[in-house]
């Protein structure tokens, strides 16, 4: 349905956009009808930025994102709102969504408005009440009423409902569970996943492991804005592939499971050349583990360096630029059916 | 000795009345103990442990006492409290990552807090570097503007300076909320490294999260709606829970490896009631699967087992308060 084929987007950074920051590396996967496909990245993996493009609401620095078959970066004017007819996004934070002078009801009416002006307001109210009825709520308790009244739960369906008043066949949900309290988030979460069975694609972004293998068919794992793993879920979580998938998944705390105590070597970075400063010993003497081995590389001189993820975590941003302009993408190799993993040294 | 608060009652006073976000909480803390404090939000954690280092202007202690290793905390005497504050008491507080002087370098900010407590830098320098690098972060750090730091960082400078003077007791408000897993993961695993070095002697974690206070809590408190719920060890809580919304919440998280079409799980309906003029009887009432006309009375926060201890009807039999049904 969604295709997208070699994305990169690199955003200008600095006083007078002199740096340049990779957000998104050369990012190639599809949207299935159908499906949940999660996303998932750290902060910073370009995840947000993937369905901002996919949602026209950033351009795309190089590469194509094709929605059945049209490219939608030449899109104007009328087939714009064409496409947002059956794209639609959800974002993260509910009530910056809405316009708070407002009801919050407020959002079917520009629907209506600018997508189905010839329908009348009784046909319509119907419509709507259907929508709210599909994503679990009482429109009762909904209309006319004000955000401040209602809570992260219910503005978020709102929101659905209002996606679901169009001809979706995508939905972008971007964190849309995060800001929401625990006892609701669930709730949501399994009308996202009964949204498939209408036949609806749905890109679920998130930081959350747990939540991502929930709900999704198939899994994104982003790294520095460079895919390092996907493929089918039961796959990717049962069997992963690439060493960063493995750090996220021991990191997570889980109810019934402590963390493990450190187990193996510590996970290291693809090579990053040159680096590591031999002219001063003493001074840094741990030098390839140093989280700053990244940076000295400007200063040009010649040997090895790797920066553990662990290091990175914990050193510089600007160690992470570094990485994001001179780390090589990998090419993805498939490993199993349906199980793709970025490496270096071919199919393991 | 530890921390022993009893029966605390905090308000914020409004224009429509007072707000009763923490009523009748009883519980203490033992030396060496990590005690988790969890809830949806709206149930008053954060007020407690904000109400035991700054009683802001809208906040008023109507009853209850806090004890902190055998001496009273004055909580509600702001000027009082200036002794205890960052010595014996410390706070890493929900917007950690907005705490630090944005015009300061770390160090210089760090040099003017130890001053304004009458203490000097220079001679809490070495200590303070040999913190920093515990934490896994460069001793460069303390040359460094906020503004150079990621949010992980900034969240363990914050740590690392609020237990500088070994603190008896710190609260951590929400600390991992706003992190990235493998960030989480270090965040957590420096709270029990700072117990077992002795840094701190008690430790409150404030969190929505109760698979962090699966991986760091010794023990675990479910506030709901401004009362205590439950009470016990981690482990128990988890695995055992006796109360009704404790069970929902525990029954409502995802973890790694259930799957939708296998497993769905249902979150508990509705919503938390308002603490301006709160229902009379069990709270939870309304939310709650198991409700009987039991439920009408309040009921009591008893021990049920050894070092378990709920405010449930179901589970409060031969422990009945005289009046009760």
């Amino acid at each position: 349905m969604l295709v997208l084929d070699n994305v990169t987007k690199v955003f200008k950074t600095g006083t007078f956009g002199g740096g340049t920051l990779p957000a998104v590396r050369g990012a190639s996967f599809e949207i299935r009808p159908g499906e949940v496909t999660a996303l998932i990245g750290e902060s910073g993996s370009g995840k947000s930025t993937l369905g901002k493009m996919i949602l026209r609401l950033t351009p795309v620095t190089s590469g194509t994102i094709t929605f059945e078959g049209t490219d939608i970066a030449i899109l104007k004017g009328k087939q714009l709102r064409e496409y947002y007819r059956h794209v639609q996004g959800v974002f993260q934070d509910p009530f910056s969504s809405y316009n708070p002078v407002y009801r919050a009801d407020r959002v079917f009416a520009t629907i209506r408005h600018s997508y189905y002006p010839g329908v009348g307001a009784d046909e319509w109210r119907e419509r709507v009440d259907k929508a709210l009825e599909s994503v679990g709520l009482n429109p009762v308790d909904v209309r006319d009423k004000f955000t401040h009244q209602l809570s992260g739960g219910q503005l978020q369906r709102i929101l659905i409902a209002r996606a679901l008043l169009l001809d979706i066949k995508l939905l972008i949900a971007d964190e849309i569970i995060s800001m929401i309290d625990a006892s609701t988030r669930v709730d949501v979460l399994n009308l996202l996943a009964n949204l498939k069975t209408r036949g609806l694609g749905v890109l679920f972004v998130t930081h959350d492991l747990s939540l991502g293998n929930y709900i999704s068919e198939r899994t994104i794992i982003l790294r520095r804005g460079a895919v390092v793993e996907m493929g089918a879920t039961a796959k990717v979580f049962d069997n992963p592939q690439h060493e960063y998938t493995r750090m996220l998944l021991t990191s997570v705390p889980q109810l019934h499971k402590k963390w493990e105590a450190e187990s193996g070597p510590e996970l290291e970075t693809t090579r990053v050349a040159p680096a590591h400063d031999e002219g001063r010993p003493g001074r840094y003497s741990k030098s390839s583990l140093h989280p700053l081995a990244g940076m000295r590389a400007r200063k040009g001189r010649r040997a090895q360096a790797a920066v553990t993820e662990r290091d990175l975590a914990a050193g510089l941003l600007r160690t992470d630029t570094y990485l994001r302009t001179h780390e090589e993408v990998l090419p993805l190799v498939e490993v199993e059916e349906d199980h793709f993993v970025a490496t270096s040294t071919g199919a393991r | 000795m530890g921390l022993t608060v009893d029966h605390l009652e905090v308000c914020y006073r409004t224009l429509r009345g007072d707000v009763k976000a923490v009523d009748d909480v009883t519980f203490s803390i033992e030396d060496g103990e990590i005690m988790g404090l969890a809830g949806e939000s709206g149930c008053g954690k954060s007020t407690l442990g904000n109400s035991l280092v700054r009683m802001d202007i809208r906040m008023r202690q109507l009853g209850g006492s806090v004890e902190l290793d055998g001496k009273e905390l004055p909580i509600s005497d702001a000027k009082a409290m200036r002794d205890f504050r960052f010595k014996e008491v410390s706070i890493v507080p929900q917007y950690a990552m907005s705490a630090l002087n944005p015009t300061r370098r770390v160090g210089r900010m760090v040099a003017e807090l130890l001053k304004s407590r009458g203490f000097d830098y220079k001679s809490a320098l070495p200590e303070l570097e040999r913190r920093v690098k515990l934490v896994g972060l460069d001793e460069d750090i303390l040359r460094r503007y906020p503004i150079e730091l990621s949010g992980g960082m900034k969240q363990r400078v914050v740590m690392v300076i609020s237990t500088l003077l070994n603190p008896s007791l710190l609260i951590a408000d929400e600390i991992t909320s706003a992190l990235d897993v493998s960030t989480q993961r270090a965040v957590g695993e420096m709270l029990l490294e700072f117990r077992d070095r002795n840094f701190v002697k008690t430790t409150m974690v404030i969190t929505h999260d109760l698979s962090i206070l699966a991986q760091v809590a010794d023990t675990i408190l479910i506030m709901y709606a401004g009362k205590l719920a439950e009470k016990a060890t981690a482990d128990v809580v988890i695995n055992n829970p006796l109360h009704p919304y404790t069970q929902l919440l525990i029954s409502s998280l995802p973890d790694v490896g259930i799957r939708h079409d296998e497993h769905t799980l249902v979150g508990i309906p509705g919503r938390p009631p308002p603490l301006l003029n709160p229902p009379a009887g069990c709270r939870f009432r309304d939310r709650c699967p198991f409700a009987f006309d039991r439920c009408a009375n309040e009921p009591p926060f008893v021990e049920v087992k050894p070092g378990h201890s709920v405010a449930c009807w179901l589970h409060a039999d031969g422990v009945l308060p005289s009046g009760g049904v």
